[in-house]
């Protein structure tokens, strides 16, 4: 078993095997998340900054506690104190940033690349927490986990995505991520929410209706309804986009009786998702992607950090 | 048996290694008047099937079960940069090790920082009334004051050389090896197949 990567920003870097890995090492971290001391000193005197640039609780907040659970020293930056508010430039922040003696950045911001641009600069670690409409590479590993969890296997599932394709940085790095795995995947969404070459993430099947997509689906995986993104009006109302896309009590009944539902969250209930799906004791795995989102991020963290400067033991 | 070393002698045999641990396992009863607050805690991987193997002497000899739990320690390592290996094991310790007295089991005892580590893994965890440690091999070189409460034998070696425990059960034959090191390999417990 080796890993030999330095970053997480794009999924597609990401063999198989180092999926796996991912994986199989988050398991490890439950026994520690469920001891009465949830920490461990792996690692101890590593200063990692949380660089968030845009709004974020869940994401940020889930990467705090996964710090904190290895003993590494994390650091708030961002927000309405950023000082590209002041004018410095995004290099220029990197640059104070790495004066520091940091050994990792997790970033959020609002412009694709970013993650990229920052690792080409700095030479530190880097983890892409959400650039853009581009990638969100942990969500794709939590809800990667979530799914092998829940059904024991990735290879030849079946799942469905369902909403805001064309705006989702989550489908950037899901959707690839699910085929890198062997999973066959719908898209399943109006179409003008749909991004304008839906196959270039690799979808391999397209579909507006989602009563007869249901039926074959493995995993059915909602997206959030991103109100603030309504402006465009890609569809009348959100009580139509609830009759035509929302899963419903009543689609319940069309459903495989063992499909689970996921969700990133945070829910729009009576939007997207009904609360009887949202809560189903037997379907709903979102909670369970919450806490896969810690023991993802801890594993990633380990990964990431671990071996010698140059070039990775293995 | 491993590519990269190659075999010096063999120190042990499956008899001896088997009488070794029946010794240990009339000791411990010995040391602790009987084994009625006992657990054993092996560290993966190697360490965990000899703990199994001492848990079924102490209840050949005794007639009682003692808890049995695995510990991984790569998350307590000192040489996380250095010597990196991102294949981690499961801890399993199913029972409160609270009041307990533990005894860690580990096959090869030489540095002493796989123990150090332990220690603190296993004070993370719980509290225990007292940690003894048993260890089939003694090699010596330690780095750490640290000895074993009980040693199946002391074995002389070089810095330069590699003391390993072979099992039946996942090597097909039971043995303790010395081997040369080669470059670019190290001292450590054998791999658990397909390395």
């Amino acid at each position: 078993m080796a890993f030999n990567h330095k970053h997480l920003i794009d999924i597609t870097e990401y063999s198989a095997d180092d999926i796996m890995t991912v994986l199989e090492t988050a398991v490890r971290f439950k026994e520690v998340n469920e001891r009465r001391i949830k920490q461990v000193p792996t690692l101890k005197g590593f200063t990692i900054v949380n660089m968030f640039n845009e709004p974020s609780t869940r994401t940020r907040s889930s990467f705090e506690i996964a710090e904190k659970r290895l003993s590494a020293n994390s650091l708030n930056f961002g927000g309405s104190s950023t000082s590209t508010v002041k004018g410095e430039s995004l290099v220029d922040t990197v640059e104070t940033l790495c004066a520091y003696k940091i050994d990792m950045i997790i970033v959020r911001d609002k412009h694709a690349g970013v993650p990229r641009k920052i690792a080409d600069v700095s030479g530190v670690r880097v983890i892409d927490a959400g650039d853009g409409k581009h990638q969100h590479p942990t969500q794709a590993l939590l809800d990667l986990f979530s799914i092998w969890q829940t059904k024991g296997t990735l290879e030849g599932l079946h799942v469905g995505i369902v909403g805001d394709i064309g705006h989702s940085r989550v489908c950037g790095s899901l959707i690839p991520a699910l085929k890198i795995m062997g999973c066959e995947v719908t898209v399943i969404a109006p179409p003008t929410l749909l991004p304008a070459r839906p196959d270039v993430l690799g979808a391999d099947h397209v579909t507006s209706n989602i009563d007869e997509a249901l039926p074959e689906l493995d995993v059915v995986y909602m997206l959030r309804i991103q109100r603030e993104r309504l402006e465009g009006a890609p569809y009348p109302s959100l009580r139509e986009y609830n009759m035509l896309f929302g899963l419903t009590e009543k689609r319940d009944k069309l459903m495989r009786p063992d499909a689970i539902v996921c969700h990133p969250g945070p829910i729009n209930r009576g939007v997207e998702l009904d609360s009887y799906m949202a809560d189903h004791p037997e379907r709903s795995v979102i909670l369970d992607q919450v806490y896969a989102g810690i023991l993802t991020r801890m594993a990633a963290l380990y990964l990431l950090l671990g071996g010698s400067e140059d070039g990775i033991a293995a | 048996m491993n590519e990269k070393n190659l075999v010096k002698s063999v120190c042990m045999d499956a008899n001896e290694i088997e009488r070794s641990l029946t010794r240990m396992a009339h000791q411990i009863l010995e040391a602790n008047k009987g084994a009625a607050r006992i657990a054993l805690v092996g560290i993966v991987t190697r360490g965990d099937l000899l703990a199994k193997a001492l848990a079924r002497k102490i209840e050949e000899i005794e007639g009682v079960s003692v808890p049995l739990g695995k510990l991984d320690i790569s998350f307590y390592r000192d040489d996380f940069m250095t010597h990196f290996a991102p294949e981690v094991h499961s801890t399993d310790i199913p029972f409160d090790i609270d009041g307990m007295t533990v005894v860690l089991v580990d096959d090869v005892l030489y540095t002493g920082r796989t123990i150090r580590a332990a220690l603190d893994a296993l004070m993370d965890i719980g509290r225990p009334s007292a940690v003894q440690l048993a260890v089939l091999v003694d090699r010596g070189h330690r780095e750490l004051p640290i000895r074993a409460d009980y040693v199946g034998k002391n074995v002389p070696s070089a810095s330069d050389e590699n003391v390993r425990l072979f099992l039946e059960e996942v090597d097909g034959t039971s043995a303790v090896e010395i081997l040369a090191i080669e470059p670019g390999s190290r001292a450590g417990s054998a791999p658990l197949g397909g390395e």
